[in-house]
């Protein structure tokens, strides 16, 4: 049982991405196959759970109404309908669903970008500066944090009517310009990465302080910003209490209020089945293999922020 | 902002060069600065946090009366101390929601921490094999929206439609349930779990990443297995990830809202007020009344923000 120490040891490098692989050469020393057929089992069983409903959507978006009542879930039916079925949903209503993942593109990239480049400027001044009110905007920011997400969504409805901002883009593009936890990691990544003396010698140069910041801070930072943007992507990507609260017109839904409305006519039109099921396939595909693709630079950023939280 | 002597680093520069003759602008520089970077940032937190939730404890403390048959002669708000947290409270719905939440937290929050810390630990051990596959395969859920999840799950709770049905009937002559009043909550839960674990998995996997490998060498030179390990050095070392997706966790459950609300189409157990997000939203989207909804939100945020502090504090006091 101690190849699990071993292997560490063999690859003594905690935070290189390979660190905590198995090391097959000791594996086979230690000669413990049973244990490694064991957990690997159980890790298959896991995997399956995760995978069964993306499957199964897989395999129904390839089927007619009647097949998907008629046959069994977990294989093919008897008619091979998925390109029907993807036509549909992207012809129906005069390609509204292509509008709705347009503008769940737009909610989230325009979002994210100006999201991230707030939080660091924000945390980068906080951590570089020291100015009267400090400590007031960080434990305000760090409430905000533990503030949760729909407990404002309502008050801001009412706020955004009274502005004459709801039902409009802006209302759930500008609360999304806003990322607590973000400014919470980009204060401790500057402080414990952006070194003062850098910022002296650049003063010393003539750089301006925002020329400092656009040219050193950014750059020094990138790792973390890059862990801000991808939690404000998938949070503004699977927000739904906010557009549904914000949002009466369907020209201006992301793709989530689309599909829901889509799926809640199906009890009363079952056509909807097709056009919902093709719907889920189209919008999932792209963000499970944006979660694998992009899982590894999950880790770098979190770190900090778990480690020192 | 007055000219105030400073005592961090900033100030070295310009009290250095304080004979130079170019110090105020200079000086004047570094204190504009830090405003200039902070405050879009700061304006936009005010306008979308502060002022809500301000607007919403003022609302929770205001009555309006509409005078006539459909408020025509004029409508007066007034000042009404607690009234509206008193008639939220006596709403044996709301309070019910809360309980709910806390039962679906107190079962599913356990679980699911635990499922992720076994998982990070076997995916980090030598006896897994192909760990960056299961690693991003668990973590896959997350990219994909709540409302989506409770679509793609519902279509496996559904009788009629779903093949986990069918299998249970042909193999156990068993007909699963998965919508009535006593099995939907464990169905959202069920979910919510789906979604979640790979992600606080990510989390305890980064932070067991961290761990300095002399304490795994020190460990095996004690002669500790993978279990002594765990115990003794890893979890304790993991501790504040587990703190820290605990907290989140503890603050979702008490958010639920997608789950419920799109499920309510296909389970008839699920009521307008079966959480209380569900309730707040049900009070001001169909009931019109946006003051008792403002009560219910402040009441949310408050239960959660409890349970965080006293989650923190119980944590704080075993570890010394």
């Amino acid at each position: 049982m101690t190849a699990a120490v071993s292997a560490r040891t063999a690859t003594a490098r905690p935070d290189a991405p390979r660190a905590a692989e198995p090391d097959p050469a000791h594996d086979a020393g230690r000669g413990r196959p049973a244990t490694t057929i064991l957990v690997t089992g159980v890790l298959v069983v896991v995997a399956i759970y995760f995978l069964v409903p993306v499957y199964w959507v897989v395999v129904a978006a390839t089927k007619t109404t009647d097949d998907l009542f008629g046959t069994n879930g977990f294989w093919f039916g008897d008619t091979f309908a998925l390109f029907d079925n993807i036509g549909a949903v992207l012809t129906y209503d005069g390609g509204i669903f292509v509008r709705w993942l347009g503008n769940s593109v737009l909610y989230a990239g325009v979002g994210a970008v100006l999201a991230t480049y707030l939080a660091a400027a924000g945390g980068y001044a906080l951590a570089k500066y020291a100015f009267r009110g400090r400590n007031l905007i960080f434990g305000l920011v760090l409430g905000g944090v533990l503030v949760p997400g729909t407990a404002t969504a309502l008050p801001l409805f009412l706020l955004f009517s009274q502005l004459g901002l709801a039902n409009t883009y802006a209302s759930v593009l500008v609360p999304s310009l806003v990322s607590p936890f973000g400014f919470f990691l980009c204060r401790i990544y500057a402080d414990s990465t952006v070194d003062q003396s850098l910022i002296e010698a650049a003063r010393i140069d003539g750089a301006g302080e925002l020329r400092i910041f656009h040219t050193i801070g950014l750059r020094i930072m990138t790792p973390a910003l890059v862990t801000v943007l991808l939690f404000q992507i998938v949070g503004i990507w699977n927000n739904y209490f906010l557009p549904l609260v914000m949002l009466s017109d369907q020209d201006l839904y992301p793709i989530t209020l689309g599909l829901n409305n889509w799926n809640s006519q199906t009890d009363r039109l079952p056509e909807f089945y097709e056009l919902t099921t093709g719907g889920v396939l189209l919008s999932v595909i792209p963000l499970a293999v944006a979660m694998i693709v992009l899982q590894r630079f999950w880790r770098g950023g979190l770190t900090e922020g778990a480690v020192k939280a | 902002m007055t000219q105030t002597p400073q005592t961090t680093p900033t100030s070295t520069e310009g009290t250095g060069r304080a004979t130079s003759g170019r110090v105020p602008t200079r000086r004047a520089v570094v204190n504009r600065a830090p405003w200039i970077l902070v405050s879009p940032f700061l304006i936009l937190f005010l306008l979308t946090f502060v002022l809500p939730i301000v607007v919403a404890i003022g609302q929770s403390f205001t009555t309006v009366t509409r005078a006539g048959l459909f408020g025509e002669e004029g409508v007066t708000s007034r000042f009404a101390w607690f009234e509206n947290y008193r008639l939220v409270l006596a709403d044996g719905n709301f309070v019910d929601s809360i309980w709910r939440m806390l039962l679906f937290g107190i079962v599913q929050v356990p679980v699911m921490i635990v499922a992720a810390t076994l998982l990070a630990l076997l995916l980090e051990s030598a006896s897994a094999r192909w760990p960056g596959v299961f690693r991003a395969t668990y973590f896959m859920p997350y990219g994909i929206p709540g409302v989506i999840a409770t679509i793609l799950w519902s279509f496996l709770y559904v009788p009629g439609l779903s093949p986990i049905i069918d299998v249970s009937e042909a193999l156990f002559g068993y007909t699963p349930d998965f919508l009535g009043a006593g099995t939907v909550l464990w169905s959202i839960a069920n979910i919510v779990t789906w979604t979640y674990t790979g992600y606080n998995m990510l989390i305890i996997v980064a932070q067991l990443k961290a761990i300095p490998s002399e304490l795994y060498e020190a460990a095996r030179v004690d002669g500790a297995g993978p279990w002594r390990t765990a115990v003794s050095i890893q979890l304790p070392l993991i501790r504040p990830a587990l703190v820290l997706t605990t907290v989140f966790s503890i603050i979702g459950t008490l958010q639920l809202f997608a789950e419920p609300q799109l499920l309510q189409t296909v389970s008839p157990a699920i009521d307008s007020q079966y959480t209380p997000n569900l309730s707040a939203y049900t009070t001001a989207f169909a009931y019109n009344d946006y003051n008792l909804a403002a009560a219910q939100s402040v009441l949310i945020a408050l239960v959660a923000f409890v349970l965080s502090f006293a989650f923190l504090k119980l944590t704080n006091r075993s570890s010394r």
